[in-house]
């Protein structure tokens, strides 16, 4: 992924590492929905949330996919800072970071009232309650 | 050497020094340092910050009581803050201690990368339980502080902690 040369100047070549961690790592909540909105790696998070700081070999043995692909997904989920890594030694470790979900629910949800959401999950549970409790 | 329990990152558009006096200044970190539950009150962190001292984690009203106390163990401002982290009738027995580093990176001049690092915690169920929901929001809030000049308001939660799935 290369975008386009800069306009030449010293000056933007000298900031191109602070626009990278603008665009891409700090907490950028576009970014942290992308990745989000794929089902392996909500699966890769709830791992990490189990059992948290893994290896990626770890991490591999719990999912049904090339090693390959599980390092992109992982990629993805540290560039929106939803994993940590944390080195030790040789081992490359693997943290659920949740703090950008803290972002998402004080942009996303306390903002459009609480209240009213739980009212609507009471009335939801208990439309659904019997046949919960039979399952 | 074991692995962390938690490890939590925040990238804020702040200095180092700022986030420093976030985490070692009573009068900035009460506004900031709320858990997840509304019931509880602000902490804020008090100690000299010098190597060996002891800090104490303390709540923001009449009582002032403290719910965590430990020792300073390296303290470089504004880069790396490590303390052990304790509850105050085992404060003693620092087997049962865990241990907390701040480190404050900038990435720029004007971005600055805050991990926490929180180890030590495998054997204690109940206080695993309590940071793990507190680390985000404190981190979150302090986040939000630094950037917009505010902490998120504060939400009367209908149940304290996370959802246990």
């Amino acid at each position: 992924m290369r975008a386009a040369a800069p306009p030449c100047g010293p000056r933007l070549t000298c900031k191109y590492l602070l626009a990278y961690y603008r665009d891409t790592v700090k907490g950028d909540l576009d970014k942290v929905f992308k990745a989000l909105a794929d089902p392996t790696r909500r699966r890769l998070l709830d791992q990490l949330h189990r059992d948290n700081g893994q290896t990626l070999t770890a991490l591999c043995q719990h999912m049904d996919m090339t090693r390959q692909a599980v390092t992109q997904h992982l990629q993805l989920l540290t560039d929106a800072n939803l994993v940590a890594v944390v080195w030790q030694g040789r081992e490359k470790l693997h943290y659920l970071n949740p703090v950008p979900l803290y972002e998402i629910q004080d942009r996303w949800i306390n903002k459009f009232e609480r209240g009213r959401l739980a009212a609507l999950r009471n009335l939801k549970r208990t439309l659904e309650g019997d046949h919960h409790d039979k399952t | 050497m074991t692995k962390p329990s938690y490890v939590y990152v925040t990238y804020i558009e702040t200095t180092a020094a700022r986030v420093w006096r976030a985490i070692t200044d009573p009068e900035v970190t009460g506004t900031y340092w709320m858990g997840p539950n509304a019931s509880v009150p602000a902490h804020v962190n008090v100690s000299d910050w010098k190597p060996g001292s002891q800090w104490e984690h303390q709540r923001v009203d009449e009582t002032k009581a403290v719910d965590i106390a430990g020792t300073v163990i390296e303290s470089t401002p504004p880069k790396r803050l490590v303390i052990s982290w304790a509850r105050p009738a085992e404060l003693a027995d620092t087997s049962k201690h865990s241990r907390v580093t701040f480190d404050i990176e900038p990435i720029g001049d004007a971005l600055v990368k805050l991990t926490v690092t929180h180890e030590g915690l495998e054997k204690d169920e109940k206080m695993l339980a309590g940071i793990s929901s507190g680390w985000p929001m404190v981190l979150s809030n302090l986040k939000s502080l630094l950037e917009r000049g505010k902490a998120l308001p504060r939400v009367k939660l209908e149940t304290a902690g996370p959802v246990k799935g």
